[in-house]
């Protein structure tokens, strides 16, 4: 259960977001480019602060500015899968991977580095440098780093936006695996259309900061106050 | 073939320069290192005098720093006088006050070194390594201080050079005391004052020039060597 009320201005753009999901699955946040998606799963994160509000997973709280709680990001125990990698240049596949790894509790760890080498298919890389890697597999190396953290959450933000066709084609099965391989919830954020159709089993979708609507795929497809707000004929 | 052999005197000032170099830089090393990392990740009131500060003696006489630190580390001075009643140490016509001399004037240039290359660590990278677990030192250790190595390893050589140069703050703060505190460039100039000096300076000389040489070639060795794996 993800528990999502955050309020933050920044400049003249003011976020001011609630929604709540319930169990594993995908929630995906849709919005135009600017919408406040990726503010929102960085607070999520703890690598932005809200001005107020609370963020609790599965009944942790994350945040509660009220009772003044804000945990380090590094205490949250979220897997967070950037848009553009960020995998260490100076450390080895293997390394990258075992990165999180070695900073969790192995009782706390549900997630096995075997197990998630084959799933990502990324035994072949495992000694290579990240500039050696295609864009499709650092982001493979990205998604099984943050997942080795054995996260109580994944978030992603727009984990294909900078990839072409094909390899999107190579992740996004991948992607749609991951929540019930691992029974993990994922916060999935993107403004492309086709993605979430594939992957989400709920859409909070975001407009200027603000949660338009949030419901389960088939709900949203048919509300038409939306299909006009996105200006998608499909939606 | 004697005219190359180095004459007692002249061997004990290179000994002297290099052993002073070193520890030069490793006293200036780690302070050089955290004072880049504020400049290049910390905002705060009075950042731009704390970088005046760092780059004084860049721009100030070396006299006048050797002068400097003769008021404050000598051993009636106000820090001076503290280490040598409280931790027994003496900086005044040593080659321990040699190190700090060097280490002073060398400062800016490490400090130059280190913070370009800090500042080209994306802060992308710290983030991701607080969402994988390591809170903000272990960030800076395993993530920035590794990404750094080009500009350390610049700096090092830079400041090291720079300490074989030092001149004018060493002899002001610890004078020019042969065996103790007469360093490679004090010994050629007091082979100049002398006559008969002239084919010793010659030689501390080429000893100088092969020295720098060295040192800049093996810079930029070592800063290819690690550029090339920390491309991203």
């Amino acid at each position: 259960m993800l528990h999502v009320c955050v309020r933050r201005k920044q400049g003249d753009f003011l976020i001011d977001a609630s929604f709540n999901s319930k169990g594993i699955g995908v929630t995906a946040l849709f919005g135009s480019s600017g919408a406040g998606k990726t503010s929102i799963i960085s607070m999520v994160a703890g690598l932005v602060r809200p001005d107020q509000g609370r963020i609790a997973v599965d009944g942790h709280e994350l945040f509660d500015s009220q009772k003044r709680i804000d945990l380090p990001p590094e205490k949250r125990r979220v897997g967070y899968v950037f848009q553009d990698g960020r995998l260490f240049p100076h450390l080895s596949v293997r390394s990258n991977l075992c990165f999180g790894m070695r900073r969790i509790n192995p009782s706390d760890r549900y997630v096995a580095f075997d197990q998630v080498v084959e799933l990502l298919a990324v035994e072949q890389l495992l000694e290579r440098r990240p500039a050696k890697l295609s864009g499709g597999e650092k982001q493979r190396v990205a998604i099984g780093r943050a997942l080795l953290t054995s996260p109580a959450i994944l978030l992603m933000d727009e984990p294909l936006a900078s990839l072409d066709h094909a390899r999107k084609a190579e992740v996004l099965p991948i992607i749609a695996s991951l929540s019930s391989e691992f029974s993990i919830p994922l916060l999935y954020v993107s403004h492309s259309f086709d993605e979430i159709l594939n992957l989400a089993d709920r859409i909070v979708f975001v407009d200027s900061g603000r949660v338009a609507a949030a419901g389960s795929v088939e709900e949203l497809i048919r509300r038409r106050d939306l299909q006009l707000a996105t200006g998608l004929s499909k939606f | 073939m004697e005219v190359f052999t180095l004459t007692t005197v002249e061997l004990e000032a290179l000994r002297l320069s290099l052993w002073v170099s070193i520890w030069a830089v490793l006293w200036s090393l780690p302070l050089g290192i955290l004072a880049a990392w504020i400049l290049a990740r910390l905002r705060f009131p009075g950042k731009n005098l704390l970088d005046g500060l760092i780059h004084l003696p860049l721009v100030l006489p070396p006299v006048v720093i050797g002068y400097l630190l003769l008021v404050f580390f000598g051993r009636r001075g106000v820090v001076g006088g503290w280490l040598y009643e409280v931790l027994g140490i003496s900086l005044a016509f040593n080659w321990k006050g040699a190190a700090v001399a060097a280490g002073v004037m060398a400062f800016p240039l490490m400090v130059r070194a280190v913070r370009l290359s800090i500042e080209g660590v994306d802060q992308g990278l710290e983030a991701a390594a607080r969402t994988l677990g390591c809170g903000a030192l272990r960030v800076f250790f395993t993530v920035t201080l590794p990404l750094s190595v080009p500009g350390i390893i610049t700096g090092v050589i830079l400041a090291f050079a720079r300490s074989l140069g030092e001149f004018g703050a060493t002899i002001t703060f610890v004078s020019n005391i042969q065996g103790k505190t007469q360093t490679l460039p004090l010994a050629l100039y007091t082979l100049t004052q002398v006559p008969g000096g002239e084919t010793g300076a010659m030689r501390l000389c080429i000893i100088s020039i092969m020295i720098a040489m060295v040192a800049v070639l093996a810079s930029e060795l070592l800063a290819k060597r690690f550029a090339v794996p920390m491309r991203s």
